[in-house]
This record gives C-alpha cells, structure tokens and sequence, in this order.
C-alpha cells in the first residue's frame, strides 16, 4: 500500500527544503539589477515642473537615488539621516514615487531637502523598472551609472557604513 | 540560588519526559503491566517538576533579578506586575517553557481521564506525549535555557517589547500555546491507535473532546491575536497573513477538519486513516508553527528568536515526531478497515468535502507561506507573498465549503433523498440571496459582487444554523436537540456571523489619513470628529502624546476618543494605541499618527462597519465547540462507574440486612 507512505515522503521534501532555509538570510533580497547598467529615465523636477531631472544628471559621479514619499512613515525615519548625508557632500537624487507634489513640497518645506533633485514619478513606471518593492528604498549608482547596491528599508549609520561606503572606497582605491 | 533551583526542575521533569516515553511504550509492547503503570506517576511527576521551573521564573521575573539573562532581557523594574508576570511567555526562552508547562497540564488532564480505557491503550498515549514533551525539554535545555545567568548583572532590565505591553497580548500567546498543544493529544492517540492496530469507535469517542478542546483555544487565541493586531499595530487591518498568524491558522484549519472527521469515525466507522492521517497533520503543523516563528526562516513582525542551531534543533524534532508517526502510518494505516459505506447524497459525503476543501485552503497558505522559501531554496532569489494571493486564493475552496455547509447540517447520515434536501433548503437560499442584495444597498447605499457573493455565504450559513433549533423550538412536540447537535448548530452560526462581517468590514470600510490641528472639525461616514486638545501623559514606563477626540453624529455627542503615540522609556520605540468607539454596528477607530510641525497631527481615522462580527463570531464558534465537548456521551464513563458505585452500595445495604 505505497499511498500510505505519500504523506511521509512529503514531509521529507518539506523538511529538506527547511534545512535549505535555515541557512539562507530571508532579509536580504538581492536585486537582480546589481552590477547593471541603470534603467534610464527623464522624469520632470518636483521643485521645477518645467524642468527635467533623469539618469544623465545623475551620471559622472557616485550617488544615491532614493525612492521616497510623504505618504511612507519610514521615510521620516530615515531623513535625518538622508539630510546628515547630503552635508557631508554625498549627492542624494529624491525618486517622489506616486505621491502628490504639493504634499511632497510642504514636507521638503518642513524637515528639510536632502536632494539635489528629486523626480516625480507619478504613475510608478520608473520605480517598476527598478524593481521597487516599497519605500524606502535606496540604489548607491557609480559614475558610469552601474547600480552597486540597493537597500530595501531605512537608511541608517550602520547600513551606510556596513553596505554603501565600503563599495565607494573599493572603487576610489582602485583608481 | 532560586534559579538553579529552577533548572535543577526543569532537568529533573526532563528526566520524567523520558521515563514517561520509554517505559509505557516499552511495557505496552511486552505486555510488563509494572512498566505501563508507570506512564500515570511519571506525568504527574513531570508535571510538579515543570510548575516548579515555571514559578521560579515567573518569580524571578516578580523581584527584578536582573542576573537571570532571559529577565533582564524582557523585564524592568518599572514595568507593572501583571506584565512581569507575562513577560516570563514575551521571550523565546520562557515562551517555550510555557509551551512545556501546557503539554505537562495536558498530560495530567489525559492520564487523570484514561482510567476508562485499556491500560495498554492510555499507556501508548501517555508514552507519546512523553516522547513530545522529553523533545521540547531537552531543546530548552540545550539551547534555549530561561535560567542563564548573566554576570556582571544588569543595573536595569531591557523592558518588555512594548508591543506586548496589553492586556489582549497577554492573554493571546498562552490560549494559543494551549490549542497548539493540545494538538498533542489526538496526535498521541492516533499514534497509540497505529502502535495497538486497532482503531474503533470508542477510540474516536475518547478522542473527540479532546481535539474539540485544543481547537476552542486555538479559536479564541487566534481571535485575539487578530483583535491586538486590529488596535495595537495601529493600521486598522484584521488579518495581514503573516506567517506567524499562517502558523496558527493551518493547524487550526487541519483541527476543523479533524473534529468532522471524527465525528464520521465514531458515528460510523469509516475514515480511520484519514483521520489518524489529519491528526498527525494537525500536530505536524503546530509543530512547524513553532518551527517557523522561532528558526527566522521566514521573517514575520513578531518572530523573536532567530538563530539556525535552535531551528536545527526543531527541524531534528519535527522530522523525529511526524515523521516517524508518519513512517509508522505509511506501515500500519491499511489495518484500519472501514466498518461500513454510504451513498453520494449523505452526511459523510458532505464531510469528506469539508475535509478535503479544508486541506485544500490549508495546502495553499502553507504554499504562500513557504514560496518564498522554496523559491531561495531553489537559488532563484527572495521574494515575498502578499495579501492579495492570500485573499484571492483562500476564496476558492472557501465559497464551495460555506455553501456546502448550509446543506450538510440537515443531511441524514448514510444516505438521503436529494429531494427532501434541496426542498427544505432551497427558501432559505433565496431568502439569503434576498437579504444580501438589499442589505448593503439599505444600510450602506451601494453594493458590488463581491460584497453580495460574501454576504450571501454568511447569511446562508447563519439562517441555516438557525432553521433546526428555530423550527424545533416552534414545534412543541418535536425531539429536544442534544448538547452536541446544539454545539454543531451554534458553532455553525458564529461561522455565519464571521463571514457576515468579514463581508461588509471589507466592503465598506472608510479610512481617511489626514493632518489636523487641534479645533479643526472633520466629517467620515456621517460622523463628526473635532480634534478638541492634546496633552502629555506618563505611565509607569512610558510617556504618551494624548489626543482628545470628540465623535459626534448630527450633532449629538457620542464619545471623547483618546488615543496615545506612546514611547516607552528604555525601549524607545514609538507606539500607537488607537481609541476606538465599538459597537456592534460599526467601529470608529483614531490612530494618532506623526507630529507634522506647527501643531498638526497626521490622524488616521477609520469606519469599520461590522468588524466586531468578526470576533463574535470566533467566540460564538469557541462557545459551540464547548457544548459539543462536553456532550453527555463524552461523560458516560463516569456515570457508568457511578452507577456500579451506586449498586455497590446496594448490595452491600442487602447484605446487613
């Protein structure tokens, strides 16, 4: 009667893919985007409509592109440290994902603008070719606009130190 | 000292487990009487050792002994003496030792009920529980142990988690840890069941109650964890389809099936394996409840512990209990013979289609709660599964099993006209359908088909609970219902009541997230809400920005709402206690939420009509799970021991004669 031993061998599957499980990191999700080039955009300014903020401003140095909106409470978590950032001269490039432009203007107003410019993308098509999952999320881009990292989350000291600033001297030092 | 007293305990009980396993079991399959006598006193034993460990650490927890590594890490001294005593289950380590102590009280409560049974057949029981209860105390030992020093001592305790700083959180975690456990015991009769070869009606008889039991709790916990999450995380939702909510779910899913499934066993004498089949799954998947939240294979909001030894661990034991029971049905299951068959038109057939649409829905949240899993397994990447495929996916098996419900209540047992059937049920169906169009339409102005495909399903349910007892209670000559017959039909009923507000919650719910200043006046659903004042207030570990909310309808007052953002002294989390108006009717629900600057408040407020079905309902289900265990048949036993007490005495007043 081997119908009987189904639920057996079943089990022994699901165990096999636990153990798999037990030493695989479900917090880091790699973005398949890492080490290509990225995705191309030109969307307008949030703070000048008429003008146009895309990945040719972005290019010939390293910078961050950081997908945000007034209606993510992490956000707000993370922008002291995004403002702590930008003083230090890192060029911080603002992704304003599917958010209003007045709400958007007023919460700059408010606490403060970390962005050398931030690009409204209004309907999502631009965070969708960069894989967005939610915000916040953060791409550290290379000169040559290679994405070299991505964080999913709030940036903080700690991520920066552990994730992003390591890849930037590696390349420095490599020149 | 107290706590080395405390582990000396926990060894000792550990001790016990494992004379309590070896021994029964091992006199069972010799036939040593001595040996099978003593699965009862090593329970007991076992039992005292676990209550002591247990106490020493609440009592640790009660006089602030910071040198006790798991209390400085979940206690301050500042926290209330209610939350230090439940902050003994707000850790990995003692939530576990909690876990140990549920199995020991289940043990007692079986070895104190099995004097009925063949002692060959309580001693195989009691052996397995044994074997579960030596697993979990040799993980608590080696790997988790609640009573590691820590030196130096800590000044102050690390404070609770501020989320489980509630009342509802300290009820939530132990009702569920005794569902989850209680699990244990149809698991352990259905293996005693394998090992003896031989599965009867009385053995369903004996195990009925007992699953009914664990299944009422795991009702009511999971009904509470929704009810915490709904006011404590702040976003108004119910469900969120985490997989630690999945954990508790699926064995609550397999659990209904087991109880339906009985209920054939022991009325009829068929489905024995699948029975004993959905027993050892309702276990297996408590067990990997266990396995998922502590290993941080997948990450939820609230796992606590991750580290991969300790998932090992469980892993090892998972894989040692289902699947040696499993190894050993895969051997033994063809023995057990159906003692009978039935027509397609017949109570069993309606529930052979509860069974299998439940383990349908089961086998899919256990596949979106581990997709994510295989797909990293397999080296494609992580990713996760959200709400909308759960919501989506678990409508499917669900409509056919709510509809089918409302027939299988007044099926007949073996075989019936489908006629008789359909002509008593098919007004109700129109009437349900009725009902579902025109009440959302009255009461809300608008509808949609979803909204009236959900509502139909609960009004169908709920009227067809009610036909029997409303028609019986009409007819003064009819046969009075039975306890058992009154649980199904009430239980029935809180499930109608669910689906009635799970409906119209997610239909027609309103939720506004808008920033205000204190004075300004706002409209949601025909309500009035003025942002009267804000005021700082201080508990005992945290301080709190207080909003000062009036409701109003028409002008007329109904309730000052004060919710809180709360940050907590050591841990400095920012938390939201939402302020909710209840009525049965409909929720309003106020959330403080950010401080915008120059006195506004981002505010979420929400209109939740009829979610408080949702929970009464889940109680309506647990209180006919209560009527139905606790049935006159499952107390026989006693009576009939009374009875022979009773001409005992008889004879013995004859005999002085």
């Amino acid at each position: 009667m081997w119908r009987y031993a189904i639920p057996a061998v079943l089990l022994l599957v699901l165990g096999a893919f636990f153990y798999r499980g037990l030493y695989l990191n479900p917090t880091v999700v790699e973005s398949p985007l890492i080490g290509k080039p990225a995705p191309e955009f030109t969307l307008p300014d949030l703070e000048n409509p008429e003008g146009t903020v895309g990945t040719e401003d972005i290019a010939g140095r390293y910078a961050l592109l950081n997908v945000w909106a007034t209606w993510c409470v992490e956000c707000r978590h993370e922008h002291d440290f995004l403002l702590s950032l930008a003083e230090s001269g890192m060029p911080i490039y603002g992704l304003n994902w599917k958010d209003e432009r007045a709400a958007a203007l007023e919460w700059l107003d408010v606490l403060g603008d970390p962005y050398v410019a931030s690009a409204v993308d209004e309907i999502g098509d631009v965070a969708i070719d960069y894989g967005v999952y939610g915000a916040p999320e953060t791409f550290l881009i290379g000169p040559d606009l290679t994405i070299l990292a991505k964080h999913i989350g709030p940036l903080s000291t700690p991520i920066w130190e552990a994730r992003f600033a390591p890849l930037i001297e590696s390349h420095h030092g490599a020149r | 000292m107290i706590p080395e007293l405390g582990q000396f305990a926990l060894i000792l009980a550990c001790c016990l487990a494992i004379c309590q396993a070896a021994l029964p079991l091992a006199g069972a399959q010799t036939g040593r009487r001595d040996w099978m006598v003593m699965a009862r006193s090593a329970a007991t034993g076992q039992f005292v050792f676990v209550a002591l460990a247990y106490s020493v650490l609440t009592y640790a927890f009660v006089v602030d002994d910071f040198s006790v590594r798991f209390v400085a890490l979940h206690s301050n001294s500042d926290l209330p003496l209610g939350y230090k005593i439940a902050a003994v289950w707000g850790g990995h380590e003692g939530s576990l030792l909690l876990w140990s102590l549920m199995l020991a009280l289940w043990t007692l409560a079986v070895a104190a009920a099995s004097r009925s049974q063949p002692l060959e057949f309580a001693s195989r029981v009691l052996g397995v529980l044994g074997i579960v209860s030596a697993g979990v105390l040799l993980f608590t030992l080696l790997t988790s142990n609640p009573f590691d020093r820590l030196l130096p001592p800590a000044f102050d305790g690390n404070d609770l988690n501020p989320l489980l700083q509630d009342p509802a959180m300290v009820a939530h975690p132990p009702m569920l840890y005794v569902g989850y456990v209680g699990m244990a015991v149809p698991f352990a009769f259905a293996v005693a069941a394998l090992l003896t070869g031989k599965l009867d009606r009385n053995w369903a008889r004996w195990t009925r109650p007992w699953t009914v039991g664990a299944w009422i709790f795991l009702t009511v916990g999971i009904a509470l964890g929704s009810w915490w999450a709904y006011y404590e995380l702040g976003w108004g939702g119910w469900w969120f389809w985490d997989p630690v909510e999945n954990a508790s779910f699926m064995p609550w899913l397999m659990g209904t099936a087991l109880i339906h499934s009985l209920a054939v066993t022991e009325r009829r004498g068929i489905f024995k394996s699948w029975t004993v089949l959905l027993a050892i799954a309702a276990f297996t998947l408590s067990l990997l409840g266990t396995f998922l939240v502590r290993s941080g294979v997948l990450i939820s909001v609230h796992s606590f512990a991750s580290d991969p030894q300790r998932g090992l661990f469980i892993l090892m034991l998972l894989l040692l209990i289902s699947g040696g029971s499993l190894v050993l049905y895969a051997f033994r299951a063809h023995n057990l013979e159906a003692e009978g068959g039935f027509r397609l038109v017949s109570r069993e057939s309606f529930v052979l289609a509860n069974n299998i649409l439940l383990v349908i829905a089961c086998g899919l949240i256990l596949f979106g709660t581990l997709y994510p899993l295989f797909h990293d397994a397999m080296g494609a990447g992580n990713l996760s599964v959200g709400e909308p495929f759960f919501n989506a996916v678990f409508l499917v098996p669900m409509l056919p099993l709510v509809f089918l419900l409302g027939l299988g209540m007044h099926a007949a047992w073996q075989k019936m006209n489908p006629k008789t059937l359909i002509g008593r049920l098919r007004w109700l169906g129109v009437a349900a359908l009725l009902i579902a169009v025109a009440f959302p339409l009255i009461a809300y102005g608008s509808t949609g088909v979803m909204t009236v495909v959900g509502v139909t399903a609960g009004v169908w349910v709920t009227l067809s609970s009610l036909l029997e007892p409303v028609s019986r209670w009409l007819d003064s000559r009819a046969v009075r219902l039975t306890r058992a017959q009154w649980g199904m039909f009430i239980a029935h009923l809180g499930v109608g009541l669910f689906i009635i507000g799970a409906s119209v919650t997610s239909a027609f719910t309103i939720e506004t997230d808008r920033a205000v200043r204190v004075g300004e006046t706002w409209e949601i659903a025909g309500f009035d809400i003025e942002f009267r004042g804000l005021r700082e207030v201080e508990g005992p570990n945290f301080i709190a920005d207080e909003g000062e909310f009036e409701l109003r309808r028409d002008g007329e007052f109904i309730a000052t709402l004060r919710p809180q953002k709360r940050i907590y002294r050591v841990q400095t989390e920012p938390m939201t206690e939402a302020a909710i108006d209840g009525r049965m009717a409909r929720d309003v629900f106020v959330a403080l939420g950010e401080p915008l600057g120059d006195g506004a408040w981002s505010v979420r407020v929400q209109y939740k009509p009829m979610i408080r079905f949702i929970w009464f309902g889940c109680v309506i289900m647990a209180l006919g799970g209560l009527l139905a265990a606790t049935d006159r048949r499952y107390r026989e036993p006693v009576r009939e021991r009374a009875e022979v007490k009773a001409r005992v005495g008889e004879t013995a007043k004859q005999g002085s004669h």
